[in-house]
């Protein structure tokens, strides 16, 4: 193979590579919004904007946008039974667990809320999701 | 040049003049009323009192940015909006009330004493009475309202610190504690003595039991009987998607409004109150399908309101400026819904419910709406959009009424002109 062979091969592969992962990523976020209107919108709203002193906002709220990925996963995963302050206000609902959502859907539905209404968060990875349910597991047995 | 400027100065002042005076601060009211902002800003009010010289109290729910969570408005000038604004206290919840020159506020555990003077300024703001203490507030439905009878006695509520007393709150399918073991402490109303000190749950009595989360109530003084408004319960499709759709949730169950005598049984967690089938239907925690009718020894409600409207407040009306109708009929606030999602939000308004010789006619009417702020009638879809939402009540010496708001801590004051 010449260069320019190689050169064409190389791009070709990067071109297929953007693509696919473009559209996992459309797929993630697509799936993820069907299970976050199926599973969190009663109570987080259509927009986001939870419910004054019950229920947590996500649209706009530091922890949800922020980089412990960790803490996010266990409360999908084992819901939240605590007084939360979120940005200088409190909300007291419990909040449901869903142990049945699988390391992938909660990518998927993490990756939906941190990119939707103002949010511009980086996806969550189905990896970060099981380190995140690991890390859990251990604090658990401690 | 000159006319320049003074065409920009009247253009500028009338913009000002129509943003700050929207008629009616905004609300629809019935023919006749009017309504105007007697206070904007003042921070998370929740219930309100007023004396009889017209000086309104209000209870924060948090601390404002000086740090005070019980607000004292005057409106010394008497153009019906509030120019002297003090305050005091350092504990947010949501009951307050007035009985001669005592004011009692309550926290999310307890209820204290101060002493007014004559010109209705607070004795001791730093140190209170403490009249009952350690009561339960497990986050959730932690809010304790206050009212009285005539004997000096205090009813306060003590929310269930659950949606359905589930094993685990708020699971799918979760079945339900038998029997409930939140109904010792909590999910009722409890009786103290106003005239003791340092209280606590040995010292009073549960007054009334089964009820869920009541924040609106108060003596009906024609039947001398209490009367509170319940929040029913949440998320019937959420936690029983196979017996309930999420249209069907939207309008299960009912708000209820009840006539309360001593030992009463609401139901709650077992049963709930169904507005379509007209009656109480076991709760799918513990066993129910959505038809299965719950034990007959449980009380009815003396009116039904829709699903999920949350009533906040309830005021009997004793005053001479309203029409006739209105007299001894209670009015009730609607904080708006959240758990009526997807389907669009509803409540956000006052409610009258006449009465007639001390009972409930069974009928309800909107009084006063429009706190939602929306353009045309559109319908809120997320509960943090609603501009204001309706929680005290208080009737003013002039009988006037006054609406309290715990978005951005207006107060609304609707007078009836002949």
């Amino acid at each position: 193979m010449d260069n320019s062979k190689i050169r064409c091969f190389v791009i070709g592969a990067l071109m297929m590579f953007l693509f696919v992962s473009i559209k996992t990523q459309a797929q993630n976020v697509e799936n993820g919004k069907k299970i976050y209107e199926t599973r969190c919108l009663v109570c987080h709203q259509a927009d986001g904007g939870g419910v004054p002193n019950m229920n947590a906002p996500l649209d706009g709220a530091t922890n949800v946008v922020g980089n412990d990925i960790t803490r996010l996963v266990r409360i999908i995963k084992y819901g939240f039974n605590e007084r939360v302050e979120l940005d200088g206000l409190y909300y007291s609902n419990s909040m449901t667990p869903n142990p049945d959502l699988t390391p992938a859907q909660i990518s998927d539905v993490l990756s939906y809320i941190r990119s939707s209404w103002s949010n511009k968060a980086t996806k969550v990875t189905t990896v970060q999701v099981q380190q995140g349910i690991k890390g859990s597991q251990k604090t658990s047995t401690k | 040049m000159k006319k320049g400027i003074y065409l920009l100065l009247l253009l500028s002042i009338s913009v000002h003049f129509l943003a700050n005076a929207q008629e009616n601060a905004g609300l629809t009211l019935p023919n006749g009323f009017k309504a105007n902002l007697f206070a904007e800003n003042i921070g998370s009010a929740r219930h309100i009192a007023i004396s009889k010289n017209g000086v309104l109290f209000a209870k924060l729910n948090r601390a404002d940015k000086q740090g005070r969570t019980i607000i004292r408005l005057e409106d010394e000038n008497k153009d019906g909006i509030s120019d002297k604004i003090t305050g005091w206290a350092n504990y947010g919840g949501t009951g307050i009330y007035l009985n001669g020159n005592a004011l009692y506020a309550s926290s999310n555990e307890a209820i204290f004493k101060y002493q007014l003077d004559g010109k209705d300024e607070v004795v001791n703001p730093l140190s209170p009475i403490t009249v009952v203490t350690g009561l339960i507030n497990r986050r959730q439905h932690e809010s304790k309202s206050i009212t009285f009878d005539k004997a000096n006695n205090i009813y306060v509520n003590i929310g269930a610190y659950s949606n359905a007393c589930q094993e685990k709150d708020r699971t799918a399918g979760g079945q339900g504690m038998m029997p409930c073991p939140i109904l010792d402490s909590a999910g009722g109303i409890w009786k103290f003595d106003a005239s003791k000190e340092n209280q606590t749950y040995g010292d009073g009595k549960r007054y009334a039991t089964g009820l869920r989360n009541v924040i609106g109530l108060d003596w009906n003084p024609q039947a001398n009987k209490l009367y509170v408004a319940q929040h029913g319960r949440d998320q019937l499709n959420t936690f029983f998607p196979s017996l309930y759709t999420d249209a069907q949730n939207a309008e299960l169950p009912a708000e209820t409004f009840y006539e309360i005598n001593e030992g009463d049984n609401a139901g709650w967690p077992y049963v709930y109150y169904d507005n379509f089938q007209h009656k109480k239907i076991v709760s799918p925690e513990y066993g129910g399908d959505g038809k299965k009718e719950g034990a007959s020894d449980i009380k009815n409600p003396a009116v039904a309101f829709p699903a999920h409207m949350a009533p906040m407040g309830v005021l009997f009306y004793t005053g001479n400026q309203f029409p006739e109708k209105y007299k001894n009929g209670a009015f009730i606030t609607f904080h708006g819904s959240w758990n009526r999602a997807p389907l669009p939000q509803e409540g956000f308004f006052v409610a009258f419910v006449p009465f007639k010789n001390g009972k409930a006619t069974g009928e309800w009417e909107i009084f006063a709406n429009g706190f939602a702020g929306t353009v045309d009638g559109a319908k809120i879809t997320s509960t943090r959009s609603a501009k204001a939402r309706p929680c005290g009540l208080a009737q003013g010496p002039d009988g006037s009424i006054y609406v309290s708001d715990d978005t951005k801590g207006s107060i609304f004051k609707i007078s009836y002109q002949k």
